[in-house]
């Protein structure tokens, strides 16, 4: 009994509580991606960058805010720094759309165009990152480190395996959990969400039913940016934050809104959760999970691992590869919000 | 009403439109018809904003509104339905009406936060509204399920229904007819004949159904190769050898092409 619960507190420990904050970071990823794609009907690529944009105003809010001497002592100050750094991304996301995707769309230049343009976007938002923040990681968190620390863990249940919750991760699934109601709230429920749900399910006749194009767009990039500032800020809160990271992060956040069905938000979000527990699932090492359930005869002498965490990614590129195969349209058929 | 004077509209080399000119009286239903690729449904587009005309004007009256986009034509009170019938299939009916009037409270992002009583008033307002038009369609019962399950017919009901939300200038009926049985057709055609001498609106409808439009449309214009040729009431264009000559074809012509 007590073997089993030891394996299962190794399974929270390193499966669901990271699984739980990288997807919750995936699914807002996603949701952002799907937005775009629900009304814009392109793949951002710049999504990434974006999200770094989002996490190194953050860094810059917090440094301006730690200097006043303001912090939050238990949670990290960045909370606080985030619904500036969001207003900031926000600006830059419409800056972007005005004098980039709406030259386009003016043009009405079909969607492979548009998909290269965000290439251009991603380049650009990359080398401003490097400019503003410089290519070297940051760290930012602050306040208290855990909510449950392993050692205290073991004293309560006196077990051989600690389980420890940090404070980022925690915050991450409150924040997204919040943002996600808030998100799915506007969608279904106000008249604002509604037009753009209509433009997205319908693009003539929403015009012509006097829904003003340029609205919906700006509106969809307010919602974007709100979206990558706090998936970059909590992604780069819970790891480090690492200008480089983000460009392959792009990769499993497709991969979550994709195999979601790109253009429908509640996909995305079950997305982003399915993709982080794959990776977890596939690049943990059993070997201590196996010695704790199986007689001891039985116990394996490798690691007992699936995929190496060097071959992370890998797990995202393969679960995008097989659902275009077997579902190009994702589990809850996208396309529309 | 509405005028249109020598508009033209080509793709590549094909002219579809090519200098028509015609006039919509203001509480008239204006029948349009022609052979398949006459440009009825360019015209439309054209009038509807979807395209910008490669030459000529339109007035509503007599404000130019040439080359509008479509939500601003809509604001204007030029309203328009789809050949193929459209809707949002997604957002149950009702919800299909309420979208349409724009201006909603509901629309702007600081009154969703600070003027909600207003808002809701607004929505109160609009959800009568929407079952008064779905009763006048005889369309209740299906208020609440998703447009996207309707039948080809009760859609183009939907596609009128869309236009009483607003008090429109015009409109624009795009085969509203076509693929429809004959007992709903009945109820669009008296849905369309009550609007116009009850409420007043102006019609100008792309029609096949010869039978539907003499039973409705006065004047009918006819339309070939772009241009009008010929306009008049029913029974005149019936007779007319041009029309019948653009619709049958003579030999001569079909070999020149």
């Amino acid at each position: 009994m007590i073997d089993f619960l030891n394996a299962l507190t190794l399974l929270a420990n390193y499966i669901i509580v990271p699984g739980l904050a990288y997807g919750s970071q995936l699914a807002l990823g996603a949701l952002g991606v799907t937005m775009v794609y629900a009304v814009l009907r392109f793949s951002n690529f710049a999504h990434g960058e974006l999200m770094s944009f989002g996490a190194m105003c953050t860094i810059l809010c917090t440094w301006a805010l730690q200097s006043f001497g303001i912090s939050l002592t238990i949670l990290p100050t960045a909370l606080l720094a985030i619904p500036a750094a969001a207003l900031i991304t926000v600006l830059y996301c419409i800056i972007i759309n005005y004098f980039v995707y709406e030259h386009y769309r003016e043009k009405k230049i079909d969607t492979n165009t548009y998909f290269i343009v965000s290439i251009g976007v991603l380049f650009f938002t990359a080398g401003l990152i490097r400019l503003v923040i410089g290519p070297k990681d940051q760290n930012f968190s602050d306040g208290v480190r855990f909510i449950l620390k392993a050692r205290d863990f073991k004293a309560m249940t006196g077990l051989n395996e600690g389980l420890a919750i940090k404070t980022t991760q925690g915050m991450t699934v409150v924040v997204t959990l919040i943002l996600v109601a808030f998100v799915f709230w506007f969608l279904n429920r106000t008249r604002t969400g509604k037009s753009m749900r209509a433009y997205s399910d319908n693009e003539d006749l929403a015009l012509l039913s006097g829904i003003n194009p340029k609205k919906v767009i700006l509106i969809t990039w307010i919602i974007t940016g709100i979206l990558a500032t706090v998936a970059g800020a909590l992604y780069g809160l819970d790891k480090i934050y690492k200008p480089f990271t983000f460009m392959y992060l792009v990769l499993p956040v497709f991969a979550s809104a994709i195999l979601g069905g790109v253009g429908n938000p509640v996909g995305a979000v079950v997305g982003g959760y399915i993709i982080a527990f794959s990776e977890l699932i596939f690049t943990f090492a059993y070997k201590k999970f196996l010695f704790y359930i199986l007689p001891e005869s039985f116990s394996p002498d490798g690691l007992v691992q699936l995929l190496s965490t060097d071959y992370k990614i890998a797990v995202s590129f393969l679960i995008l590869v097989i659902v275009l195969l077997i579902k190009p349209t994702g589990i809850f058929s996208g396309k529309t919000i | 009403m509405i005028l249109i004077d020598t508009l033209s509209k080509s793709f590549g080399g094909i002219k579809a439109v090519n200098q028509a000119s015609l006039t919509i009286k203001k509480g008239s239903i204006t029948g349009l018809i022609g052979p398949n690729g006459a440009g009825k449904t360019t015209l439309f587009n054209v009038i509807a904003g979807v395209y910008p005309p490669s030459d000529g004007h339109v007035f509503l009256e007599d404000e130019e509104v040439t080359g509008l986009p479509p939500h601003e034509l809509f604001k204007k009170g030029v309203m328009r339905t789809f050949q193929i019938a459209q809707e949002f299939s997604s957002l149950t009916v009702r919800e299909n009406l309420m979208m349409v009037p724009a201006n909603q409270s509901g629309e702007r992002l600081l009154d969703t936060w600070f003027r909600p009583a207003r808002i809701s008033m607004e929505e109160k307002g609009l959800t009568q509204k929407a079952n008064e038009v779905l009763d006048f369609l005889q369309l209740r019962e299906l208020a609440d399920e998703l447009a996207g399950n309707l039948s080809g017919g009760q859609k183009k009901l939907l596609e009128l229904g869309r236009t009483m939300m607003v008090e429109p200038k015009i409109v624009f009926l795009d085969e509203v007819g076509a693929g429809v049985n004959r007992t709903l057709l009945q109820t669009i055609g008296d849905s369309i004949l009550r609007l116009n001498q009850e409420m007043g609106y102006t019609f100008c409808m792309i029609e096949h159904d010869m039978e539907f439009i003499s039973k409705l449309c006065e004047p009918v214009i006819v339309m070939a190769e772009g241009s009008v040729l010929a306009q008049g009431s029913a029974s005149e264009i019936k007779a007319n050898n041009a029309v019948i000559e653009a619709y049958l074809g003579t030999g001569q012509k079909n070999r020149k092409l």
